[in-house]
């Protein structure tokens, strides 16, 4: 493996792992906020240990979250520093904001952990909601970082130089606004998914079922919402990135000749080198009226754009299918669960209904990984679109490789523990919140 | 406007480095307390750190985003000269982080938790260390961007005597600071004694080690020692912090019997770290990278131009409109009652 590939599996690595906490980080306040809510209005015990429970939760995930940022912080430079050098500068507004989100986030986080019948229970309330808020807008910041680098804008280039810097200009680029909603959606749907599986599966066991009802409701509710609302951020961010990234498109959707009428394919696998693509479905037409909002319009394919500037368009490709499918799916979950809440409620315990949403708990964060694939390596050869390579932004610095050793060693170790604490956290839910009376109501109470 | 970046950044590293330095330093103390000490001194970390230790963490990332947007020059050179030992800060950091949590909010207490404590007292030594190793190397004049070897690029600058015995020194400081600090806190009078006892050894072995520190640079061939005492007032600066030696002790002895006055004990030693830290930074500069060949990257000729700049001082004055009010609140609450 060469440094510059190391350096990127590495980024690769830490930005995946990275992503996963940061989503639940930043989406588990708001249901550990809506239970608290219920349990402050109706004093109902059940949402107090739900609380309590998924704080526990949000204690882990945002240490894990906020140590790998950390690291993030660091990697960017200890594998990039050209781009850094340059870059720091220009993108660096939301990072000296997402700083304050964060801070704030930490002392909030500080006043709900420990704060229990120390403050007023609306107060406390707030501090928890604050470490939601906080957390998304972190989120937004960090996203609308990534925006200027697939959409750089805000300085001049000039004989390689950057100059007439304009931070505020940089933050608010073209893609901040498509790529925040896409992504804040994203985390929603994938926590979403996650803990009502992780709570289906609970159900199915029969433990715990009035606490587990109400966990799952409030997760799906989010989560389900959130599915049936992000194929129009979708469709956003893909007439947006047809328009500033054409070569991201043309791989995303294997896309080789400049056609009108371009059809969409669904599946497929696309051969590079004689550039065709092996058993796909098309529709015709529907690319160019996806990427343009017009059947006959013209879509810009790889041909157009010279060969070394081509992202990979198998990973690209597959990334993307895959994402469109577990989005796909999760609509179908989330239309689902909101049928059977308001026609069909003996469905919601019923065995098939949770090994549904139980078998769903990865899909979320599947499509969360498979779209940063999309955007990032669909941007490849660029670190910065059009202005520099990635390959130009490497470190000097020989031996990545064992760099990349070492960090995967911490990530899958990491990623082992909080496997493991979860699910003994899971686990010890009787011990900690068992409540006689409602064990043997198995009817939930929607 | 620079020069508000400038004072948020120094304003960062000092409180990086008092609390910051005294979460470490608990994981320090916790090293070296007896066996039978270690429970208590757990709980009690837990307790009095617990609630603010991410966001002592946070001054370092604020460290790192006003490097990379006001000063980018250096925080390149950083990243790619001192990119081994940044690593093991890093690994440090993250075992750090995540075993202080991973013990306190795993469900079931058993074996696994000597797993944690593992992990959390050696990262809390090694981060620390390489914290001050980075200083040292940075301030050393070791870094050869013209180095043509793997060696004299990326290992020599931080292996030199002196890049070590400024890690040593930033590790003694620490557990100093969490002694102090931890001693305050203690309510019971024979565990208070214990803290007070570790507080004074760790202030022996940081005035030790800041010695080492001088020896250190005059074997490597640097004029530090001469150049701080012959500056009037990195002189004075220093003839401060150890007269308050004198007081940190009074304090420190008073405190055995009342512990009110861990209050006193704690500015003391606050203002000491302060005083080492500024003598450092006035002698230093504007430098902030002191280079082989000797273009130092500064304050000044590194620093980003223009727009980056200002908008970077209206965002970290914004920040902290809204971060110390809370900070301080945060803080204050946990102090005012004993946990019940």
């Amino acid at each position: 493996m060469d440094d510059l590939m190391a350096a990127r599996s590495q980024m690769a690595l830490s930005l995946g792992f990275h992503i996963i906490f940061a989503c639940i980080g930043m989406v588990m306040p708001f249901f550990m906020a809506t239970s608290h809510f219920f349990y402050l209005k109706t004093g109902d015990l059940n949402h107090k240990n739900l609380t309590k429970a998924w704080s526990k939760g949000v204690a882990i995930f945002f240490v894990t979250g906020a140590v790998s940022g950390t690291m993030l912080s660091f990697e960017l430079g200890l594998l990039w520093p050209k781009f850094m050098e340059h870059a720091g500068p220009i993108f660096g507004m939301p990072f000296s904001l997402e700083g304050t989100a964060f801070f704030i986030e930490a002392i909030a986080i500080g006043f709900f952990l420990y704060g229990w019948d120390r403050f007023n229970p609306w107060f406390h309330w707030v501090t928890g909601l604050i470490v939601g808020i906080s957390g998304l807008a972190s989120g937004i910041l960090v996203v609308a970082a990534n925006g200027w680098m697939n959409s750089p804008s805000g300085f001049d280039y000039v004989d390689g130089k950057y100059i007439n810097i304009d931070p505020i200009a940089a933050m608010f680029n073209d893609a901040w606004f498509t790529q925040a909603l896409h992504m804040t959606i994203a985390a929603f749907v994938a926590t979403g998914f996650a803990v009502a599986g992780i709570h289906a599966l609970m159900l199915l066991k029969g433990r715990n079922v009035a606490f587990h009802v109400k966990a799952f409701k409030i997760a799906i509710i989010f989560g389900g919402i959130a599915a049936i609302i992000q194929p129009v951020s979708g469709d956003i961010s893909a007439k947006d990135i047809a328009k500033r990234q054409p070569a991201k498109l043309a791989a995303m959707e294997s896309h080789f000749e400049t056609t009108k009428r371009a059809p969409l394919l669904i599946g497929g696998i696309p051969d590079e080198k004689n550039k065709t693509v092996d058993y796909a479905i098309e529709i015709p037409g529907a690319l160019s009226f996806l990427a343009h909002g017009d059947f006959d319009a013209t879509v810009i394919g790889l041909d157009q754009i010279p060969e070394e500037n081509h992202p990979p368009v198998l990973v690209t490709h597959l990334a993307f299918q895959i994402m469109v499918i577990a989005g796909m799916i999760m609509v179908g979950l989330g239309l689902l669960y909101f049928f059977a809440a308001w026609r069909r409620k003996s469905w919601l315990n019923k065995k098939w209904f949770l090994t549904l949403f139980v078998a769903a708990t990865p899909l979320g964060f599947i499509a969360v990984e498979a779209g940063w694939t999309v955007t990032e390596v669909g941007r490849q050869p660029w670190i910065l679109y059009g202005f520099m390579k990635t390959s130009e932004a490497l470190t000097p610095m020989p031996g990545i490789t064992y760099s990349f050793l070492i960090f995967t060693l911490v990530y899958l170790s990491l990623s082992a523990i909080v496997i493991f604490l979860l699910y003994r956290q899971i686990k010890s839910v009787p011990e900690l919140y068992s409540d006689n009376h409602s064990k043997k109501s198995a009817e939930p109470t929607q | 406007m620079l020069y508000v970046v400038i004072i948020f950044l120094c304003l960062s590293i000092l409180l990086y480095l008092l609390l910051g330095g005294a979460d470490f330093g608990a994981g320090i103390l916790e090293l070296i307390t007896k066996s039978e000490l270690r429970q208590n001194t757990r709980m009690l970390t837990y307790k009095t750190i617990g609630p603010v230790w991410e966001a002592n963490h946070m001054w370092l990332i604020i460290i790192i985003v006003i490097l990379f947007v006001g000063f980018p020059p250096i925080y390149s050179a950083l990243s790619i000269y001192l990119h081994i030992p940044l690593l093991f800060m890093l690994l440090g950091i993250i075992g750090r982080g995540t075993a202080f949590v991973f013990r306190h909010y795993d469900a079931v207490k058993d074996d696994m938790q000597k797993v944690y404590n593992l992990i959390f007292t050696y990262s809390s030594f090694i981060t620390p260390f390489f914290l001050g190793v980075i200083a040292g190397a940075m301030v050393s004049g070791d870094i050869n961007p013209e180095a043509t070897n793997f060696f004299d690029l990326y290992i020599a600058p931080w292996t030199s005597f002196f890049a070590i015995s400024v890690g040593i020194f930033t590790v003694s400081i620490c557990g100093f600071l969490a002694a102090v600090y931890l001693s305050g806190e203690e309510t019971d009078q024979h565990i208070r004694r214990v803290f007070i006892r570790k507080a004074r050894l760790l202030n022996i072995a940081t005035v030790v080690s800041g010695g080492l520190v001088f020896f250190a640079a005059y074997i490597d061939g640097l004029s530090l020692m001469i150049e701080l005492i012959t500056q009037p007032v990195t002189l004075i600066i220093l003839v401060l912090a150890s007269l308050s030696l004198w007081l940190l002790w009074h304090f420190l002895n008073k405190q055995k019997t009342n512990q009110q006055k861990a209050v006193a004990s704690r500015l003391v030693a606050g203002f000491q770290i302060t005083m080492i830290l500024l003598a450092l930074g006035y002698h230093y500069f504007p430098d902030f990278l002191i280079m082989h060949n000797g273009v130092n990257l500064s304050l000044f000729n590194s620093a980003a131009v223009g727009k980056p700049i200002t908008t970077l001082a209206w965002a970290l004055i914004l920040g902290s409109i809204f971060i110390l009010p809370s900070l301080f609140y945060l803080i204050y609450s946990f102090q005012k009652e004993p946990e019940s």
